[in-house]
C-alpha cells in the first residue's frame, strides 16, 4: 500500500489535490457528479467583502493547452457565503476546506478574513494577492514585496487559522515576494495564480475579452508553475502549494518533487469535471511506477 | 449532466457551411427541448457548446455552422470517429408555458433547437408556427423538415431569394396569431422578437464559455431576477427577466 497522505500547514489531509479556487465554485456543483469527499480539499471561489457581478461578458477566450478568463472575482460577499453557501457545502463535504479570499485594500482583506476563520468548516484560508489595491494606484498587492507583507500581517492579526498566501505569477522576482509573506508571518505559499493575457480576434480586430487582459491558465502554464515553485521552497521554510496546468497524477507528483506539499488544480476541471477524483483514483498506480511509495517524502525531492 | 463517450453515425453538409452531425450514444440525460451539449475536440483546450437539436434514448442530432477552428475540425469527422461529449446542460424551454399555439422563431444557427420543440410541443396536440431566418437562399436548412413534422413554417431571407424578404420580423403578420414565443438566434433578432412579440416568451442565449456546467462564471449575466449562468440557469430566459 502506497501513502498519498499530506500535511498542510498541520492539517493531514488524506491525498493532495485541490481543486483550485474559482474552476469549482463553493463546491456542490460538483458534488452532484462525485462524492467530492474523495478529495483532500477544495478551494472555494475567491470571497470578498461586499458581493460583486464581475466583469462584462465574453469573460473567456481559448489559447493552444490553455484558457484566459477575466471573470472579476463574481461572488456573494462574504456574509452570504458563510450564510448560505457554507450551510449547502456542510451537506456534501464533511473535511476542513480552503477559504479564499480577495480583496482591494489591506482592510478588505483582514475583514473578510476574520468572518471566515470563525466558520468551523474552515481548514485553511488563502489570500489572493493578485487583486489591485485601489488605494495604491491599483497595481496588485502581489507585486510588491512591502504590499503583499503588509495583506499577510493584517490577516495574521485577526486570525487563528493556517494563512496561507497565493501569488501573483506576474513579477519579477517571485522569492523576494515569497520570503516577506514568510517574514510577514505566513503558515504557507500558494502559487501560481494565473498570467496576465491577452487574444485578439481577427475577424473583429477587437480583443475578445470585454476586459481586453485575463488571466492564463491551463496545462500550457505547467512548466512556469515548476520553475516557480522549485525557486520558492528554496527560499523558504513554510510549505507550499503548487499549481498551475496540473491535469494528472504525474504532474501532481512533478509539483511535489519540485517543493510543494499539496497540489491545486484549475482550469482541467472545467474540461474534464471528473479529473480530480481521477487523479486521486490514479495517484496510487502512478506512485507505484516511479517507485514512490510515501507522497510526503518525495516534496522538495528535485533539490 | 453526464459525460459519455458518442459515435458519429452521419455528418452531413446541409447547406452553405452548415452541417447536421447524429452522433451515437446515451441520449436520455437530454430531458428537454433548447438543452445544449458541450463537445471535447482533439487539439483544442476549451470544449464546443452545441444546442441539442434532437434526441433519442440512444441518439442526439446537433446542426453546427463552420465559423472557426474547431467547428471546421468538426466538418471533416468522419461516421465511426469518437466524442466525448458533456450532455443534459442548461435549463431547455418549458414546454407547459407554450398555451394552444405556439411561435417559434429561429435565426440561422439558432433553428436547430427548435426542431427538437416543434416536435415535442406537436406530439402533444399543440399547433406550432416557426419562422425560420436566414440571410439568403442557399443557407436555408430544415425548413421540410419542420414541414414533415406538420409545423405552420415560414421562411425570410434578408435579400430575399426564398420565402418572405426581410428580417423573421417581418413574417409575424403572416403568421398570426399565438399564445407564446421561443426563439433562438443572435442578440440583435431576439430583441427584434422581444419588441414585436405581443405575449410571454422563451428567449435562448449564447455566451462563450468555460465550462458550459456553472462552476466558473465565465458566462454571467444579469436579470431582473438576479445574477444568472446562461451555461446552468439559461441558455434560456423568460421575457420579464430579460435586460437588454
Ligand atoms: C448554448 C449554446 C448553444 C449553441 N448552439 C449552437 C448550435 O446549435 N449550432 C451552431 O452552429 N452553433 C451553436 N453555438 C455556437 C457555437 O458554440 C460556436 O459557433 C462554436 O463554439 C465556435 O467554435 P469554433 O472553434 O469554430 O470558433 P472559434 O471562433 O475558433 O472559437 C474560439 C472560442 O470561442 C468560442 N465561441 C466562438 N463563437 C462562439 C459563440 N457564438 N458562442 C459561444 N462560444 C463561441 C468557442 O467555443 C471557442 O472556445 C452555441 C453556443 C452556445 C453558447
Ligand atoms: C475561471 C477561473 C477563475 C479563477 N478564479 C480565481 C479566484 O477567484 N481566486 C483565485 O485565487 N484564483 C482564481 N483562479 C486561478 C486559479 O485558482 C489557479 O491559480 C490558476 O488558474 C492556475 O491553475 P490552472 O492552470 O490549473 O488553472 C481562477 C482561474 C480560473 C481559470
Ligand atoms: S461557462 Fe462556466 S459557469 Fe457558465
Amino acid at each position: 500500500m502506497v501513502k498519498t497522505a499530506t500535511n498542510l500547514c498541520g492539517i493531514e489531509m488524506s491525498n493532495p489535490v485541490i481543486p483550485a479556487s474559482g474552476t469549482f465554485g463553493y463546491g456542490y456543483e460538483f458534488a452532484e457528479l462525485y462524492d467530492i469527499n474523495c478529495l483532500g480539499t477544495f478551494s472555494f471561489k475567491g470571497t470578498t467583502k461586499d458581493p460583486r457581478f464581475g466583469n462584462p461578458t465574453p469573460r473567456i477566450a481559448e489559447c493552444p493547452a490553455g484558457m484566459i478568463n477575466a471573470v472579476g472575482l463574481q461572488n456573494p460577499g462574504v456574509e452570504k457565503v458563510i450564510s448560505e453557501e457554507l450551510p449547502k457545502l456542510a451537506k456534501c463535504f464533511s473535511k476542513p476546506v480552503m477559504a479564499n479570499v480577495s480583496g482591494f485594500s489591506v482592510e478588505d482583506y483582514a475583514y473578510t478574513c476574520e468572518k471566515l476563520d470563525k466558520c468551523e468548516q474552515v481548514g485553511w484560508l488563502e489570500v489572493n494577492v493578485s487583486c489591485p489595491n485601489v488605494h495604491g494606484g491599483g497595481m496588485s498587492f502581489g507585486t510588491s514585496p512591502e504590499a503583499a507583507a503588509q495583506v499577510t500581517k493584517a490577516v495574521k492579526a485577526v486570525t487563528t487559522k493556517p494563512v496561507i498566501i497565493k501569488l501573483s505569477p506576474n513579477v519579477t522576482d517571485i522569492v523576494s515576494i515569497a520570503k516577506a509573506c514568510e517574514e510577514a508571518g505566513a503558515d504557507g505559499i500558494s502559487l501560481i495564480n494565473t498570467l496576465l493575457g491577452m487574444r485578439i480576434d481577427l475577424k473583429t480586430k477587437k480583443p475578445v475579452i470585454a476586459n481586453k487582459m485575463g488571466g492564463f491558465s491551463g496545462s500550457a502554464i505547467f512548466p512556469v508553475a515548476v520553475r516557480m515553485v522549485y525557486q520558492v521552497y528554496e527560499a523558504v521554510n513554510i510549505p507550499i502549494v503548487g499549481m498551475g496546468g496540473v491535469s494528472s497524477a504525474e504532474d501532481v507528483i512533478e509539483m511535489m518533487l519540485a517543493g510543494a506539499s499539496a497540489v491545486q488544480v484549475g482550469a482541467a476541471n472545467l474540461i474534464d469535471p471528473f479529473v480530480c477524483r481521477d487523479i486521486v483514483n490514479n495517484l496510487p498506480e502512478v506512485m507505484k511506477k516511479y517507485g514512490i511509495t510515501d507522497l510526503k517524502e518525495i516534496i522538495g525531492g528535485a533539490h | 449532466m453526464q459525460q459519455s463517450i458518442f459515435t458519429v453515425r452521419s455528418n452531413i453538409c446541409l447547406a452553405k457551411g452548415v452541417y447536421e452531425m447524429v452522433l451515437g450514444g446515451n441520449g436520455k440525460s437530454v430531458t428537454a427541448p433548447g438543452q445544449f451539449i458541450n463537445i471535447k475536440l482533439d487539439g483544442f483546450f476549451l470544449r464546443r457548446p452545441i444546442s441539442v437539436c434532437d434526441w433519442s434514448d440512444d441518439s442526439i442530432t446537433i446542426i453546427y455552422k463552420v465559423v472557426g477552428k474547431g467547428t471546421e475540425y468538426m466538418a471533416k469527422l468522419e461516421a465511426g470517429a469518437e466524442l466525448d461529449v458533456l450532455t443534459g446542460l442548461g435549463n431547455g424551454y418549458d414546454m407547459s408555458k407554450s398555451g394552444e399555439t405556439a411561435l417559434l422563431i429561429g435565426g440561422g444557427a439558432g433553428v436547430p433547437p427548435l426542431y427538437g420543440l416543434a416536435k415535442r410541443l406537436i406530439a402533444e396536440g399543440k399547433k406550432v408556427k416557426v419562422i425560420l431566418g436566414f440571410n439568403t437562399a442557399d443557407e436555408v436548412f430544415y425548413e421540410e423538415n419542420f414541414k414533415a413534422i406538420g409545423a405552420e413554417t415560414y421562411v425570410t431571407t434578408v435579400d430575399g431569394s426564398h420565402g418572405i424578404k426581410g428580417f423573421v420580423t417581418n413574417a409575424f403578420e403572416a403568421a398570426g396569431g399565438y399564445d407564446h414565443t421561443y426563439s433562438c438566434g443572435p442578440e440583435p433578432m431576439l430583441k427584434a422578437v422581444y419588441n414585436a412579440s405581443e405575449t410571454s416568451g422563451q428567449y435562448s442565449f449564447e455566451e462563450r464559455m468555460g465550462c458550459g456546467f456553472g462552476a466558473c462564471m465565465g458566462c454571467s449575466c444579469k436579470t431582473k431576477y438576479g445574477n444568472k449562468r446562461i451555461c446552468k440557469d439559461g441558455p434560456v430566459l423568460i421575457k420579464e427577466e430579460i435586460i437588454w
